[in-house]
């Protein structure tokens, strides 16, 4: 038997303003270090699907986005896979160098840009560390008895992480390293159009860009590709900063450790929250200056450019200040 | 002087969700469910039931553990087959769940709503003005409740205009066949199937508007977001599930503040207040009241084993007004934070159309507050029974113009 329900005054105390712990750190492969992350009283973790990437707050502000690849039926961590990017600003590098089990990072999200759409056959694709949003797929599609490949591509052995993993899916998993057998030529994989998988591929551009021209003969929305593109990443520290409520030009300081909607609760204006968690959207503000820092699940990247309104029960601020239509 | 025995506390384990009596004042009932622990095992039906604020909410988020995909009423998909295909919204968990949810939840955002909030607006000015033209005194629920939803969401999803009359009393049988098969459900049955194919062809793709909820989810099917098979299931999870729940909804805050004077003065002169207000009075009525989650494995809830597959019931409207999570549970308080009810279920599967809930109901009340200062009661309310949904089936009220 299991006790499964967490307790009142453990579950109130639950938001932590957005904070994980590293309980786990493993190196996967050359290069690639596998990090697990929890709440720090452990409490349950948004819910997340196969695609879904968190972003990571490093204590210098350095913002970085990165694939779930764990067990979404493990409510209580996340699993990343970080890649050393030797020439990268320097995200991968401090998480390499310096996050040990027991440091906190900052999160926002999940969000998901990725997702798995039923088909009746998958072909994934992966280029090195591109192989993280796509495991979990992996585990979806078998789980639900679809067919699938997977083509995972590589300079070495040395460097794809999971292959331990992957090898007991046997023929359905074709390795492809450089090393062994030169460039592979992409277009030998483009499946027949009348068989109609879905082609997941996740991974270096250049290979990205030889997929993507299959949409062509494919079919627009028979091909979806994951880039790692840097969103012009803005430093995000997690520290106070004011909100005024535009109504009443009242002013309140956030601080590090709690939510806006807390804050705005120490002067009674109360925003009414649901899931607190920047899911369900029930606290959605309007946003009328100031840079938001966006934490929730909802908004897509256009909308969070646009950066018109803000879920205050989980999100912060970049600038000092932010003023809500309140 | 005679000493009256205040009557014995009820058996909570006795206690039938679905009798009548149950149904037509619950409030007693889930104080006895509440006081008697965690969990509770209900005799008649063999299910266990929750119905304090902290445990519900744990277990409606705890999808894991807690699931829907055996069916969020009594009867047990593992071993029964339900009376119509189950929802790939509700009655699906993950995997299967995804796709359907990430299709719909997009459309039916605050942002995506906006669009929607002006002709609304107008619609609700309508609306009321046809009510008041009439006199100071009308029929909360059949004049007004029942009005506004059926004047703007059918139109909102894209349905046809013949044959609109099927979606009150549709939504009405699949509320109430999350019961066990009593008078409520055998009563209708007979009535359902012309209904039901009704229902069923408003969801094919050449039967909706090119422009509505309807038409975007087909959409999706083309770009290959969900199968073509799921569209027509995620239209008539619209259908069922976004009629009867904004009556009451709508119904509820109309209750509220005709049992609260003063307080639409009180609205008038802050109505920044309104979304309380809406809250609170969901609280208060939670128009669903109870769906079953199927426990996946051996469970320990409390001091009680609940097995692999046992159904738990979730007694969302007694969590909502819990002591031990709210003060002065029974009061409808536009000082309070009504902030985490689980009126709308909580989770993966908290109600995907509750935007839409919270604009309607919020037109019906804006439009209301820029011509009434009062409202009170002005006859005997009548409750409508059904055995998930807690509503009415006549609500006299009086107004004062301002
Ligand atoms: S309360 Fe749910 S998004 Fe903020």
């Amino acid at each position: 038997m299991v006790d499964t329900l967490a307790t009142a005054s453990a579950r109130r105390n639950a938001a932590h303003g957005g904070t994980l712990v590293v309980t786990g750190r493993r190196d996967v492969a050359q290069d690639v270090v596998e990090l697990t992350l929890a709440r720090p009283g452990r409490e349950r973790l948004p819910d997340w699907a196969p695609g879904a990437h968190i972003d990571i707050v490093l204590p210098d502000g350095t913002t970085r986005q990165y694939s779930l690849l764990g067990d979404r039926w493990d409510a209580h961590s996340f699993t990343i896979a970080v890649l050393r990017e030797p020439v990268g600003r320097g995200g991968s590098e401090h998480i390499h160098a310096q996050l040990s089990v027991g440091d906190t990072v900052g999160f926002g999200g999940p969000r998901n840009n990725f997702r798995l759409s039923p088909a009746p056959g998958y072909l994934f694709i992966a280029g090195g560390i591109g192989i993280t949003p796509l495991m979990p797929m992996i585990r979806q599609a078998e789980l639900l008895g679809d067919p699938w490949r997977l083509l995972y591509l590589g300079r070495s052995r040395a460097r794809l992480a999971y292959l331990d993993e992957l090898a007991g899916y046997g023929e359905r998993v074709t390795v492809h390293t450089a090393d062994e057998r030169g460039r592979a030529v992409i277009d030998d994989w483009m499946p027949d159009p009348a068989v109609a998988p879905l082609v997941y591929a996740c991974g270096p551009e250049r290979l990205l860009d030889a997929v993507d021209r299959w949409a062509a003969p494919l079919g627009r929305h028979r091909v979806r590709l994951e880039r790692f593109t840097a969103r012009g990443d803005v430093d995000r520290p997690t520290t106070a900063f004011d909100v005024e409520v535009a109504s009443s030009g009242a002013v309140v300081t956030v601080q590090k450790d709690e939510s806006i909607v807390d804050a705005l609760r120490r002067i009674d204006v109360d925003v009414i929250t649901s899931c607190a968690q920047g899911v369900c959207g029930t606290c959605e503000t309007g946003v009328l200056a100031g840079v938001p820092d966006h934490r929730d699940s909802l908004l897509n990247e256009a909308e969070r450019a646009e950066s018109r309104c803000l879920y205050p029960c989980i999100s912060r601020a970049v600038s000092d200040r932010l003023v809500l239509d309140l | 002087m005679s000493i009256v025995e205040s009557p014995s506390t009820p058996d909570a384990a006795s206690i039938d969700p679905f009798d009548l009596e149950f149904l037509r004042d619950p409030l007693p009932h889930h104080a006895v469910l509440r006081d008697a622990g965690p969990v509770v095992r209900l005799e008649k039906y063999g299910v266990y039931a929750m119905a304090r604020y902290d445990e519900v909410h744990a277990a409606l988020v705890d999808w894991q553990n807690f699931q829907s995909a055996a069916g969020v009423g009594l009867s047990n998909f593992r071993h029964e087959k339900p009376w119509r295909p189950p929802s790939v919204l509700l009655e699906a968990d993950p995997p299967r769940h995804d796709a359907p949810r990430a299709v719909v939840a997009p459309l039916l955002t605050t942002r995506r709503l906006r669009d929607l909030e002006q002709s609304w607006r107008a619609d609700a000015a309508t609306v009321v003005a046809a009510v008041l033209d009439r006199g100071d005194e009308f029929d909360a629920v059949t004049d007004l409740a029942e009005v506004f939803p059926l004047r703007v969401f059918p139109d909102a999803v894209g349905i046809g205009t013949e044959g609109r009359e099927n979606l009150l009393p549709y939504g009405d049988f699949a509320f109430n066949a999350f019961g066990p098969p009593n008078e409520l459900v055998t009563g209708a049955a007979p009535h359902m199937p012309p209904v039901t194919e009704w229902i069923g062809r408003q969801c094919l793709r050449e039967n909706l508007t090119d422009d509505g909820f309807g038409a975007q989810i087909w959409a999706a099917a083309d770009r290959g977001e969900i199968s073509p098979e799921h569209a027509p299931m995620i239209v008539r999870s619209l259908l069922t599930a976004g009629v009867d729940t904004t009556v009451t909804g709508i119904a509820a805050i109309v209750h509220a503040l005709a049992h609260s004077p003063g307080s639409v003065a009180r609205l008038r002169a802050d109505r920044s207040l309104t979304r309380t207000a809406f809250e609170e009075a969901v609280r208060l009525e939670s128009p669903v009241q109870t769906f079953f989650r199927t426990a996946t494995r051996d469970l320990r809830v409390g001091d009680v084993d609940i097995a692999d597959g046992e159904k738990i019931l979730m007694f969302l409207g007694a969590a909502n007004r819990d002591p031990r999570r709210w003060a002065d549970p029974d009061t409808f308080d536009l000082d309070r934070d009504p902030s985490g009810h689980v009126a709308f279920g909580m989770g993966i599967h908290q109600c995907v159309g509750q935007h839409i809930a919270r604009l309607e109901a919020i037109c019906v009340l804006d439009a209301l507050l820029d011509r009434i200062v009062e409202v009170e009661p002005a006859g005997p309310e009548r409750r409508h029974l059904n055995n998930t949904l807690r509503g009415w089936e006549s609500m006299p009220v009086r107004v004062r113009r301002g």
